[in-house]
């Protein structure tokens, strides 16, 4: 009897002990939650407050557009205006990136030639060089050559941050796939260049578009780059925003509007390529 | 017929001269671009060796040799150091960045690999967490500073109404020395822990089963198993994690510029927003470049040091 009610009490401490731990994780789970997202959460409440009610109020307040007609409608804002020419640029960028580092991530991938790796590190190494470094004497170069402030010069440089990330992401989508399935195709008389654009391509789609969206993000977040090589014509969102923040009578609440509505796109992004993201950050890497 | 058809682009070497060179064009277009990028590159080396200056001409740009890094000018009999390593500023930018990097990183390996393990079960919760945990990534650095302005705010910050509670009033948050450092940690901890929590999460998903419960019927403890299986499994994963981060922690330019522009004072000045600040405010470029290629020269050591015990820890893990 004294045992079995040892027993008894030891598995009841056992499962104290579980429910405790179990408690303490979601505890430390939430904390870290709440670190993570409230921000955002807390932005999304501010954009839809009153200039008074941002000062007054916390979670209880009568919710306005206000701030969104000041920010994206106001026929003086340039919010609109960062916003379609950050989108040309940061899609001109991830477009001229496929069209020139897909097939390069081919050739890594598939073809053993002199000195291969070495040409890989290169080009990983581009992701390494220090921003700053790089931009100072290309904005001398920029200044001279008629390119400073031009979508084309924007896009030229964020090749620096999208073409090291979709060629090694997606030569290792390249290396997923097994040579036979090109020796196939091949036996069945399509040319080289079939193969590639008819077989190839989508069976790589999925993590290409994954890919490519994430340098999309990348170049949508630069922020050095549009700094200090574009002016007043072409702006981009990372550096319009910080104007909101600056100006003398700060609109708390068109702040928040100009922060969420450069979030969000990346969000509904992010959702997307869910799957392919472990794999995308840490440029093939780990394959998640 | 159809066996040799194979072949062509397998034995490349026998083939005509433009299959064989097909890798090479199919390779330039991105070579291209990039090296034409990399020409400035050498630009800045050979202009960081020059008086290049945005107060006089370019044609009156000359080479002034060592100048930049080190001089030694008289002036009335009196010798004068001046260049970059005679400056207490390079100094201080150093410490900054290494202080920086070690703290930011420091942070979110630690945070990363917690909460990673708080994630491991599997429960609705932990599955709905490790998606909207990663939302924070994709936010750009300077909106992440413009939202965390919003949250620290003195006037509308919730956090200063959380602290009120406490009885703490007026935090002064990044206009202190004190806790200007503070303060860019932890937006830059906000932006990027997920990071290493999705590589970490991604290790622990590729950890065989076997060696675990064979551990489990030994009677290993808990923290042994940690220590001897998981731990040295999860490094390779970590240390990838962990170059990634120290690279970019190095070289931060846009959470300290948008929050403060490296002050107040010279708080937050690392090396990145010195050398901004000498080439665009004070204008002279030849000036900043030193400064940049130190960091370049820093940022490389310390990336092959990392890889170099990525792989060694990769072969470890490979072995267990």
């Amino acid at each position: 009897m004294n045992t079995n009610t040892s027993i008894e009490q030891a598995a009841n401490n056992k499962k104290m002990q579980d429910a405790f731990i179990e408690l303490g994780r979601n505890f430390g789970l939430t904390v870290y939650g709440v670190f993570a997202i409230f921000p955002i959460v807390w932005m999304l409440l501010m954009s839809f407050k009153s200039d008074a009610e941002v000062v007054t109020t916390i979670f209880k307040f009568t919710p306005t557009v206000s701030n969104y007609l000041a920010v994206l409608f106001r026929p003086d804002s340039d919010y609109i205006k960062a916003f379609i020419q950050n989108f040309i640029v940061s899609g001109g960028a991830v477009l001229l990136t496929m069209i020139a580092g897909v097939p390069a991530a081919y050739a890594l991938a598939r073809y053993d030639f002199k000195n291969k790796e070495g040409w890989a590190f290169q080009i990983l190494s581009f992701k390494f060089a220090p921003e700053i470094l790089v931009i100072l004497p290309i904005f001398l170069i920029f200044q001279r050559a008629g390119l400073y402030d031009t979508y084309f010069g924007l896009i030229w440089v964020y090749q620096l941050i999208t073409m090291p990330l979709l060629i090694w992401v997606v030569r290792g989508y390249f290396e997923d796939i097994s040579v036979e399935v090109e020796q196939a195709a091949q036996l069945d008389g399509y040319s080289w260049y079939a193969v590639f654009f008819k077989v190839l391509l989508p069976l790589v789609k999925p993590g290409l578009v994954a890919s490519g969206l994430l340098a999309f993000i990348f170049a949508w977040n630069s922020f050095t780059f549009p700094l200090i090589l574009s002016g007043m014509k072409v702006q981009t969102i990372t550096i319009t925003s910080l104007r909101y923040m600056a100006s003398d009578a700060v609109h708390y609440g068109q702040v928040a509007v100009a922060a969420i509505v450069a979030v969000l796109p990346e969000i509904v992004i992010c959702l997307f390529i869910q799957k392919h993201l472990v794999r995308g950050l840490s440029f093939g890497a780990v394959k998640g | 017929m159809a066996k040799k058809q194979i072949e062509t682009d397998i034995n490349y070497n026998e083939q005509p001269k433009h299959i064989r060179m097909r890798p090479y064009y199919i390779i330039a277009p991105g070579m291209i671009i990039l090296i034409g990028i990399m020409i400035p590159f050498f630009t800045a080396i050979v202009l960081s060796f020059t008086n290049a200056s945005y107060r006089i001409p370019m044609e009156q740009w000359r080479f002034n040799w060592f100048r930049n890094w080190l001089s030694f000018d008289t002036y009335e009999g009196k010798v004068l150091v001046g260049g970059m390593l005679a400056n207490p500023d390079f100094y201080h930018a150093i410490l900054v960045t290494f202080i920086y990097a070690i703290c930011s990183t420091g942070t979110e390996l630690l945070l990363g690999l917690g909460i990673a393990f708080l994630l491991k079960k599997d429960t609705p919760y932990s599955r709905v967490l490790k998606v909207v945990l990663m939302f924070p990534l994709m936010v750009a650095p300077a909106i992440a500073v413009l939202i965390w302005q919003l949250m620290i705010s003195n006037s509308v910050g919730i956090i200063e109404k959380f602290l009120n509670l406490f009885g703490i009033f007026n935090f002064p948050w990044a206009a202190s020395h004190n806790t200007a450092m503070f303060t860019v940690v932890m937006i830059d901890a906000w932006v990027n822990t997920p990071f290493i929590l999705l590589l970490v999460l991604a290790g622990i998903q590729s950890l065989p089963k076997s060696p675990f419960e064979a551990a489990q019927v030994d009677g290993a403890s808990g923290w042994f198993t940690f220590k001897t299986l998981t731990l040295p499994m999860l490094k390779p994963f970590i240390y990838i994690a962990l170059l990634f981060r120290s690279m970019a922690a190095l070289q931060e330019f846009g959470i300290i510029f948008a929050l403060t522009k490296g002050g107040p004072g010279n708080t937050l000045m690392n090396i990145s927003l010195t050398s901004y600040l000498t080439a665009f405010t004070y204008q002279q470029p030849g000036k900043a470049l030193p400064y940049l290629l130190v960091l370049w020269v820093v940022v490389n050591i310390t990336a092959k040091k990392i890889v170099e015990k990525q792989r060694k820890y990769a072969k470890e893990a490979a072995g267990l």
